[in-house]
């Protein structure tokens, strides 16, 4: 079928060695051939938000780049946020606490947003919070489950950052 | 003692998977010989099918089937999807064709499946099946539909009514022929769709070694699909297994059973592939049912001091191209209307139109939300023509608290009374007026005009039928690991139901849910079952997961006192163990009293004792649990932009017993956030050949976190008598008083211009225009003075 080419791409701290068809997107590129399937697709062209992945540290929208375009590039995705398999990232937990997920669909796009936002904003008001997350949809929470979980999560990554 | 998960704020069991990624959606379902699918779909709004050519497409390399109406016939007992509820209403016939074979008659109508090694290579040689179409003339107004001279949306359907109806009771020529004022409104609402953020999808496996097929269906309603699919390919339902996996939002659509449905399995039985399809948005925009246009004429008789006399009129409503539900939506419409309110005599016409549009099906509220938009539209109406306060209006008429029940002169869509269990609805409406500073707005409202800037309030109060009958079983076993397994047909989507029946068992069984293992949506778990709609799982599912969980619970401790030679009453369940509740240290594990009723060949089983620690419990209640509430809002109009700010919005509701308070934060939030959409932002627009011209989310606006303003809950806790557990239903709640508040603030804010509010939803355009207009005629009568 297509053309192939063989990319070197570091995915949650994995290295990948891989061929792959050009016209491939980076979210099915990440989904269909390397299984990993937390990013979620919700429109693929660009709205929706859901498959939102940072990309050298930051936000970029998976279904609107070529798996090809990231080649020599690093990966976050929802898979790589929690620091251990039994340990969930403080934005996760106040995503739990705050009940900032319902369906869970929009959630990976949501956490990998905040986890750039809250880096480069970590004392964020309620307000910035909703202009940082205005290009990600969700249909269930009505956001302000979101909001909450972002504010807490805040206030935890400081505590974290300011304990001994 | 432990907290009770019963009524506490208790963390959910979803989210560990869901929030690391590990959350298994349809799309996440993966097999090495997995096959992609993609539809070849009818790009007329309506035409006739000329002929349908594959051979280029069966041509490209990857490509393993293609198949069409005539492929598929030989293998099909039942080739069209009769799943309309049933109703004496209906003036025709018109269910969906598996794959359309000489007629398409809407855009998006699947006509082929391209089945190919990679969703890629199947878009690729779906663009190559080459259709000849004759065009037809497309309908597209509900309303002129019904004309004699309308062309038919089905070219050899004698007209367009699909179903007409009449929801009346008292003597409504008598109500409107005495009354001192009679006032008319005519309203457009219009309704776009559900739009989780998940579309739909479905991956099928036939197994040769179970000799069963198993699709896994992002839906709301696993057991009908199985026992569609069953009868469509007449097989035995035993080799049906239909399951519903991680599903990313249901608001209706889901709920639906869809052509695809059948031809992905039938793809996958026929290749001897597993077999995937996964729409994208744009299907979804053409191809996902959805709710549309209703035209209300409906005019309200009330007394010198405002008490309503009666209410009449008609509704037209569109029914789209096919039935994929039937005539509940426009049923449930023209119920809600007087739910709330005492309204002696009513009487509403209501007739549904077919259209070349999608089929037009539930969306969250499922046609109740457009019901109670009609009333508060009413008694705004009322108010204003009367001067007297909107709330004033709403409170000399509303049902007192100390009347419940109340039975409503009404019959449901199945022939049972409608009898308003339990509430006070008039308290509702003075918590949402505390709140918002309803008796001080006047001030505030002047001064902010003073300087130029235009602030108003409004209300509306609703009552929702909940908890759709008849009934949802739940099964519980407790095995040699000690381990809870709970199964329902009930689905998850996003909800909460996993943790919602945990909750409830974990209550009469150890009291934590760590212990609890839940199966929600596969029909091999459990024989029975219905799914997710109409705000009806924590009170059918969940009533029966009682039942069954205090059967259980009544069999462990039976069993555990025998083995521990003590009392019944004298032992508690904790956790996972069964302990004298004085001395925790004589115990049994629930492990072991389930090995103790597994039985051994050739020996008695304890005296009295049944075998097994099973229950399966259906709660069966046709009559629904009626929810309630009010909210208010205040709001900000730029009459230059047309701009609609929320500045504040308060909603207090009223589900019955809560199981778990941040869940319904969660569902009532959510379903506001869905109502400010409707009544601002979500226009499914179509033009007059039918094509859809807003299919994209970029020109069908969703509500973002920018748009949502802080919603302010206030609760009531009316326990329902009608179940175990005293619940309601929330899920659609809070979509019911959005649009009708907001459009009363929106009249309010621009009272010095006298605009008037009529449809859903209302743009920043149309606020211009209707501003513009306004001082255009202003400008006309000074000139005329």
């Amino acid at each position: 079928m297509g053309e192939k080419r063989n990319i070197a791409v570091t995915i949650n701290g994995k290295k990948y060695q891989e061929e792959v068809e050009v016209r491939y997107t980076l979210a099915d590129f990440m989904r269909q051939q390397l299984g990993l399937t937390g990013t979620h697709l919700g429109c693929e062209h660009g709205v929706c938000g859901a498959c939102t992945i940072l990309f050298d540290g930051l936000s970029a929208r998976s279904c609107l780049m070529l798996a090809v375009q990231a080649d020599g590039h690093e990966i976050l995705t929802v898979e790589g946020i929690a620091p251990s398999p039994d340990k969930m990232h403080p934005l996760q937990e106040a995503f739990r606490d705050n009940h900032g997920l319902q369906c869970g669909f929009c959630t990976p796009g949501m956490l990998t947003t905040l986890i750039e936002f809250l880096r480069d904003n970590p004392d964020p008001t309620e307000q910035e919070v909703r202009i940082a997350i205005s290009g990600n949809l969700c249909r269930c929470t009505g956001y302000q489950g979101i909001v909450a979980a972002a504010l807490d999560a805040a206030q935890r990554l400081k505590a974290v950052k300011e304990a001994p | 003692m432990r907290p009770r998960t019963f009524g506490n704020r208790v963390g959910r069991l979803e989210d560990p998977a869901l929030l690391t990624g590990k959350g298994r959606f349809v799309d996440d379902i993966r097999f090495p010989s997995l096959a992609h699918a993609a539809f070849v779909r009818s790009p007329q709004g309506h035409a006739a099918i000329l002929s349908i050519d594959t051979k280029a497409a069966l041509a490209v390399p990857g490509v393993l089937g293609v198949f069409t109406a005539a492929d598929f016939a030989p293998h099909l007992r039942i080739d069209r999807l009769i799943v309309g509820l049933p109703s004496p209403s209906y003036r025709q016939d018109v269910n969906r064709p598996v794959l359309a074979k000489d007629e398409v008659v809407h855009v998006g109508e699947p006509l082929a499946i391209v089945v190919a090694d990679s969703r890629y290579i199947a878009e690729d040689a779906a663009a190559l099946v080459d259709v000849e179409y004759e065009l037809l003339t497309p309908v597209a107004d509900a309303r002129t539909a019904l004309e004699k001279s309308s062309a038919t949306v089905h070219r050899n359907a004698p007209h367009n009514l699909l179903a007409e109806f009449d929801v009346a009771y008292g003597d409504i020529a008598a109500a409107f022929a005495n009354a001192p004022h009679v006032f008319r409104e005519m309203l457009w609402q219009h309704r776009g769709g559900g739009h989780s953020i998940e579309c739909r999808g479905a991956v099928a496996r036939y197994d040769p070694v179970e000799d069963r097929l198993t699709l896994w269906s992002s839906t709301q309603t696993p057991h009908m699909a199985m026992r569609l699919l069953s009868d469509m390919l007449g097989w035995d339902e035993n080799r049906v297994r239909v399951v519903t996996p991680d599903v990313g939002g249901g608001f209706g659509p889901k709920l639906i059973f869809y052509p695809e449905d059948v031809a992905v399995p039938l793809a996958a039985i026929l290749l001897g592939r597993p077999v995937k399809w996964i729409e994208d948005r744009r299907e979804h925009f053409v191809a996902s049912t959805q709710e549309r246009d209703q035209f209300w004429d409906i005019a309200i008789a009330v007394d010198e001091s405002a008490r309503i006399l009666g209410i009449r009129g008609t509704l037209i409503h569109e029914h789209g191209a096919y039935t994929a539900r039937g005539v509940n939506l426009p049923y449930e419409s023209a119920q809600t209307v007087t739910l709330a309110y005492e309204v002696p005599a009513y009487h509403l016409n209501v007739k549904l139109a077919l259209t070349n549009k999608v089929p037009v099906t539930p969306v969250r509220g499922a046609g109740q939300p457009q019901g109670a938009f009609a009333m508060e539209r009413l008694l705004d109406r009322v108010a204003r023509e009367l001067k007297l306060d909107r709330a004033e209006v709403r409170s000399r008429n509303l049902i007192a608290g100390e009347r419940m029940p109340y039975t409503k002169p009404l019959k449901s869509r199945g022939g049972m009374p409608v009898v308003l269990d339990s509430g006070d609805y008039p308290k509702c409406q003075r918590m949402v007026l505390d709140a918002i500073g309803w008796a001080g707005f006047k001030p505030r409202q002047s001064a902010a005009r003073a300087k130029g800037r235009y602030l108003g309030v409004g209300l509306a109060n609703f009552v929702k039928g909940t908890g759709r009958g008849p009934f949802e079983p739940v099964t519980l076993r407790i095995g040699p690991s000690g381990k809870i397994q709970i199964y329902s047909g009930a689905a998850a989507m996003g909800q909460s139901t996993k943790t919602m029946l945990a909750q409830i068992v974990a209550d009469q069984l150890g009291g934590t849910m760590d212990n609890i293992h839940v199966t929600a949506g596969d029909t091999a778990g459990i024989a029975m079952g219905f799914g997710g709609f109409n705000s009806r799982q924590a009170v059918m599912a969940g009533s029966s997961a009682h039942l069954a969980a205090v059967k259980l619970r009544d069999k462990v401790l039976t069993i555990a006192a025998r083995l521990l030679d003590m009392a019944v009453d004298s032992l508690e369940i904790d956790g996972a163990m069964i302990q004298v509740k004085a001395q925790p240290k004589t115990a049994i594990s629930l492990g072991n009293v389930a090995r103790a009723v597994a039985g051994i060949p050739g020996l008695a089983l304890p005296a009295g004792i049944s075998p097994g620690l099973e229950a399966t419990e259906s709660y069966v209640r046709d009559e629904m649990a009626f929810a309630n509430g009010a909210a208010a809002v205040e709001l900000e109009v730029d009459p230059e932009t047309g701009a609609v700010d929320i500045r504040k919005f308060v909603i207090a509701h009223d589900c019955g017993r809560i199981i778990n308070p941040m869940i319904v934060d969660g569902q009532i939030l959510g379903g506001v956030a869905h109502g400010i959409g409707n009544a601002l932002y979500e226009w499914m627009g179509f033009d007059a050949e039918c094509q859809p011209i807003t299919a994209t989310l970029a020109d069908y606006l969703l509500v973002g976190s920018t748009e949502t303003p802080r919603i302010d809950l206030l609760h009531m806790e009316s326990p329902s008598p009608l179940n175990p557990l005293g619940v309601k239903g929330v899920g659609e709640c809070g979509v019911m008083p959005v649009a009708p508040a907001i459009m009363s603030a929106i009249e309010d804010a621009l009272s010095p211009f006298g605009v008037r509010i009529a449809r859903t939803p209302v743009t920043p355009a149309e606020i211009v225009a209707a501003v513009q207009t306004a001082r255009r005629e202003e400008k006309r009568l000074a000139l005329a003075l």
